[in-house]
């Protein structure tokens, strides 16, 4: 256990199940504290959840193409719950298509995300981060 | 041998007599409750009526539950209003108390004097998961200390801080408890141990400040409070019937037991929200056939726009003149075949379909750009097999089952998860108290009982 609460869960009305089931053992493995709302999570739900365990960071999956919509508001409403400067990170296939991705992370980057990664990222990029930010390493 | 089970209600004492070889009620009685001069009178009236009724007996045991002097009055205190706050009341719910009101996030000052003004017996604090927020929980017990009130606080929040939050109350001058947290997972439900130190806190405080130190040594085991015997009459129940929905229609509240797992019947439909428990109580304080039927008739003509025999302006000059008899006299009992006597009943109905459609889970459809995906929140009652009536309003009424049609599934609403097929048991002699208390010395005489007693309709 390195006393670190991430919250995370596949947000919107996605229902790919299998990525966040390896994301969830992989940051466990690594020591963090795993609060898993697997698929069809509302923005408010992981909200909710982090207020409650105290989470040190939200991660938003999806996978079905409709990130932008789903995570619009997401860093606004963080702020209104109290959860201040909360670190937020996002994975998966964020938009439809094969458009450039630096275009995707910016106009994530622009919503409030802390990072946005690209298709076919593995956990161990993503747990490498968050450690980094967290300043576990 | 002969049972003597007693209720203490706010209202009435009433007592039922046992007889423990053939698994019958022999006798039933009530008196006022004498709560102002001394327990025991109320109970020695009602004791009189029953010896007139089957002569001079001897108990070789006698059970009490109570709900005098208000019941067990409480409080719930949480973090998030869909989790810790949800899981505190829940946990309270079921261990027979009122639960006044529900609080959540910290709490301000216009909250503490709220608070003040409910003048709870107790309050059960949570707030963060075990290691997780701890800020809320600190905080409350602070502001929970300033009241200057005579409650008791059960602790049952983050476990990281909850000597913090002891010592804080202790400050106070508040009586505190600590034990395991309602929440200590992430949406996990965990009530035994909050439901075991709401018990031990009546029997130690709350007897007392209710005036029944007395009548208590007069009991062969310690009094719970009365909705804790109900709830544990409809457990044991369930035990041989499977499924079932208590509707207990009173005077000032209606209350709903379900003893069912919930989990959704339909496969395509995914949980949402805090897992349900298997024995659940919800009562409604708006839904009552006296001390609220004014909260009743407006809530029935405002949300269900229920129309009381006719919308002439004479009926309705009625339905006044019936509001301001059972206002005058709580104890009023109109004749059925009268108009008064349709307005019970219909009013009845109103308080049976609300009270379990409140109580019951919802189904939510969601369009998603890949099609319809539902979502139920609370817990699925499609598959209950017996939905039982209790309280005056019901068993007395000239058609009981078709009140209690209205806990039935509206094929007009499905999304609203009520029972579709129950059968209609009734309870004739208020027997689920007493049987909970049976059931605490005798599960299996409880059980025939029940079986003896209930009448199917
Ligand atoms: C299986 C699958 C399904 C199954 C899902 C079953 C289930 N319950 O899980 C079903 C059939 C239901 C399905 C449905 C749909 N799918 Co589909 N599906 C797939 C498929 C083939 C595999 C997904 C998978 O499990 N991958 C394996 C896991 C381990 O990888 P992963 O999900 O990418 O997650 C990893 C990483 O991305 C990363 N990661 C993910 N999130 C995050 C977040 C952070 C912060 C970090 C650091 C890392 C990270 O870590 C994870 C673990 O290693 C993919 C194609 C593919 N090969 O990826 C399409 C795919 C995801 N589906 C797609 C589509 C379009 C759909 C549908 C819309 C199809 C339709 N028109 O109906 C629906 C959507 C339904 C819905 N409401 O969600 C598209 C999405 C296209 C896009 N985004 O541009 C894909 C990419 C196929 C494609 N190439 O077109 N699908």
């Amino acid at each position: 256990m390195n006393g670190k609460t991430v919250v995370m869960g596949v947000i919107g009305a996605d229902v790919h199940a299998i990525g966040i089931k390896i994301l969830s053992h992989a940051f466990e493995g690594a020591g963090f504290k795993v609060v898993n709302l697997g698929v069809m999570v509302s923005q408010e739900e992981f909200i909710e959840a982090a207020i409650e365990t105290a989470a040190d960071a939200i991660l938003v999956s999806s996978l079905y193409g409709h990130g932008e919509l789903d995570c619009r508001g997401l860093r606004e409403k963080c702020e209104e719950a109290g959860l201040r400067n909360i670190p937020l990170y996002v994975g998966g296939n964020l938009v439809v298509g094969k458009r450039n991705f630096e275009e995707v992370e910016k106009t994530f980057l622009e919503m409030g995300f802390n990072r946005a990664y690209p298709p076919g990222t593995t956990p161990e990029r993503g747990i490498e981060d968050i450690s980094k930010d967290l300043g576990l390493i | 041998m002969k049972t003597l089970a007693i209720d203490f209600g706010s209202t009435f004492t009433k007592v039922s007599a046992i007889c423990m070889e053939k698994a019958e009620i022999i006798g039933t009685a009530k008196a006022f409750t004498t709560i102002e001069t001394d327990i025991r009178d109320g109970l020695n009236n009602a004791m009189k009526e029953l010896h007139g009724q089957i002569g001079r007996v001897d108990f070789a045991q006698k059970l009490a539950a109570s709900s005098a002097g208000g019941g067990l009055k409480m409080v719930a205190v949480g973090l998030v209003p869909a989790l810790t706050a949800k899981a505190a009341s829940t946990a309270a719910c079921s261990a027979g108390a009122k639960v006044v009101k529900t609080f959540a996030y910290e709490l301000s000052t216009a909250e503490q004097q709220e608070i003040f003004d409910i003048n709870p017996d107790l309050i059960l604090l949570s707030g963060g998961t075990d290691g997780g927020n701890k800020e809320a929980i600190l905080h409350n017990a602070k502001k929970l200390a300033e009241i200057d009130r005579d409650f008791s606080v059960i602790i049952a929040g983050n476990k990281s801080v909850a000597q913090d939050v002891l010592d804080d109350l202790v400050q106070g001058f508040k009586h505190a408890v600590i034990c395991d947290n309602v929440m200590p997972e992430f949406n996990t439900l965990e009530i035994m141990s909050a439901k075991n130190a709401i018990r031990d806190l009546f029997m130690e405080k709350i007897i007392e400040a209710k005036g029944l130190t007395e009548a208590a040594k007069l009991m062969d085991a310690p009094i719970i409070p009365t909705p804790l015997a109900v709830f544990e009459g409809a457990q044991v129940l369930s035990e041989s019937l499977g499924d079932i929905l208590v509707v207990d229609v009173g005077g000032a509240t209606t209350d709903v037991y379900s003893m069912c797992s919930g989990v959704p019947v339909m496969t395509n439909v995914s949980l949402k929200g805090l897992p349900e428990p298997f024995a659940k109580r919800t009562v409604e304080g708006d839904l009552g056939m006296r001390y609220s039927l004014d909260s009743l008739v407006e809530i029935a003509t405002i949300e269900r726009k229920a129309v009381f025999c006719g919308d002439n302006g004479e009926t309705m000059a009625e339905l006044d003149k019936f509001r301001a008899l059972c206002a005058a006299d709580p104890s009023f009992v109109p004749e059925p075949s009268s108009l008064f006597g349709k307005f019970d009943k219909a009013l009845c109905g109103m308080a049976v379909n609300l009270a379990v459609e409140r109580h019951s889970g919802k189904l939510e459809t969601a369009y998603s750009p890949f099609g319809q995906i539902f979502y139920q929140t609370g817990k699925d009652l499609t598959d209950v097999k017996y939905v039982i009536g209790v309280g005056g309003a019901i068993i007395y009424s000239p058609d009981p089952a078709e009140i209690l049609t209205n806990a039935v599934r509206d094929e007009y609403s499905p999304e609203i998860l009520k029972p579709v097929k129950p059968k209609f048991l009734l309870d004739k002699k208020y027997i689920f108290a007493a049987m909970g208390l049976v059931s605490r010395v005798d599960k299996q005489l409880a059980t025939k009982i029940f079986h003896n007693e209930l009448k199917e309709l």
